[in-house]
């Protein structure tokens, strides 16, 4: 389980995350809702150590192998590919260079990600080949192949359509099925209700 | 005709001045121009403000004064360098300056979620930089780089101040004594030569980069 305890972080004068409480469980998904600038991404920023926070606690409980190693994953909005490195490269060269994975083994984890992706015959090509949908899919594949016990979605419906929308609810909900934890930032209400096991408002 | 076959070898000559100065410049100052922009990004203020100096004094100053400087000056402290090796530091050190703030330009320009997306990855800082930052800074930096490299081409004649013959001092040597401009002449023709197949090698490195965007 990720515990988060009395969370809090200010930017300067002003007080963004104020006193958090929360946890996550394994194969659990959860929506984290709220208007613009409430600190939705502040808090998977803290979460994902991009960000320093000023008091409280992030904890990964006992159940968790690798305790805090390696344990969280993130898909940014911008997905931030490597623009240099293709797809399979994406995915294969953090497993190679973090987990020293050979790179035979590195190879065959990105086959398999590429396909319950759906990015079959994409593998050559490169960030700027890629449509908004699969950029996102492959920052999902390069953040799945790290095997974290939770990884983070932010906004990931923001520049999608309704049908990619459903899509990627479905997505989020085959990767909690594999026994992760899922931290989704979302405005959008009505995706939030479809596909979260679990509503946490974030208050301005 | 004749004339040009007579006075080819003493020009080829001072060419070879020429080329070594560039070869070795090219070569130190750009790691060089490297570490000083890291030094300069550095957390630690004092490293960052000591490589702002270095960077001001190179750039601020002529480089024909810091080569003087470096050979006359320095055995005033007790450093006494042939003409030769003062000639390298200061070109190496001068360039390296201009170096540095190409590459600062550069990784500037790189997306910061490319330094999250790596943090969160766990990639480690030099494989970050190494593996991730550094091959797009260099698409980014090649062409100022390539122009740097082309203006060193013909600073090279600066070392004539330490008596050293490069090529502009060959042909100026010949061109008194003859009273004639052709040696000038095939001196700015070799110069552009050499500059035309640097250029074209610039170009083909740069090309290697095009596979992505």
């Amino acid at each position: 389980m990720l515990r988060i305890e009395n969370l809090n972080k200010s930017f300067g004068e002003k007080q963004v995350l104020k006193d958090i409480n929360l946890d996550i469980n394994k194969g659990e998904i959860v929506m984290i809702t709220g208007e613009s600038g409430v600190g939705k991404t502040t808090l998977i920023r803290c979460l994902c150590g991009l960000e320093n926070y000023d008091s409280g606690r992030v904890e990964y409980l006992n159940d968790d192998k690798g305790n805090g190693d390696n344990s969280i994953g993130l898909v940014s909005q911008s997905f931030d590919l490597f623009p240099h490195f293709n797809v399979m490269k994406n995915i294969t060269y953090p497993l190679m260079k973090v987990k020293n994975n050979k790179k035979t083994e590195a190879i065959n984890k990105a086959k398999d990600l590429v396909g319950f992706l759906g990015l079959n015959g994409l593998e050559d090509n490169y960030a700027y080949q890629l449509s908004g949908g699969q950029k996102q899919r492959v920052a999902i594949a390069r953040a799945l192949a790290m095997e974290p016990n939770y990884i983070c979605f932010d906004e990931p419906t923001s520049a999608l359509d309704y049908k990619l929308r459903d899509n990627v609810g479905q997505l989020i909900k085959t990767v909690a099925s594999r026994g992760m934890g899922v931290i989704v930032i979302t405005h959008d209400r009505e995706f939030a209700n479809k596909y979260a096991n679990r509503i946490f408002e974030l208050g301005a | 005709m004749d004339y040009i076959i007579e006075v080819l070898p003493f020009l080829l000559d001072g060419f070879k001045t020429t080329l070594w100065v560039f070869g070795v410049t090219a070569i130190f100052s750009i790691p060089l121009g490297l570490i000083v922009c890291l030094l300069r990004l550095s957390k630690i203020k004092v490293i960052s403000l000591l490589m702002q100096v270095y960077i001001l004094v190179m750039r601020g100053t002529p480089l024909l004064l810091q080569i003087t400087f470096i050979f006359f000056g320095l055995p005033i402290l007790g450093i006494v360098l042939n003409r030769e090796l003062a000639t390298a530091i200061a070109f190496i050190l001068n360039y390296a300056a201009y170096f540095a703030e190409i590459f600062r330009g550069g990784i500037n320009s790189i997306d910061k979620g490319q330094f999250e997306a790596a943090k969160v990855l766990k990639l480690s800082k030099s494989t970050t930089y190494f593996g991730i930052i550094f091959p797009q800074v260099f698409k980014t930096v090649f062409p100022s780089l390539g122009n740097e490299l082309i203006t060193l081409v013909k600073d090279t004649s600066l070392v004539y101040i330490l008596g050293l013959g490069d090529i502009l001092r060959a042909a100026r040597t010949l061109s008194n004594k003859d009273a004639s401009l052709i040696p000038l002449f095939i001196a700015g023709s070799m110069y552009l030569v050499f500059i035309g197949i640097l250029t074209l090698i610039l170009r083909r490195v740069e090309s290697k980069f095009e596979y992505y965007r």
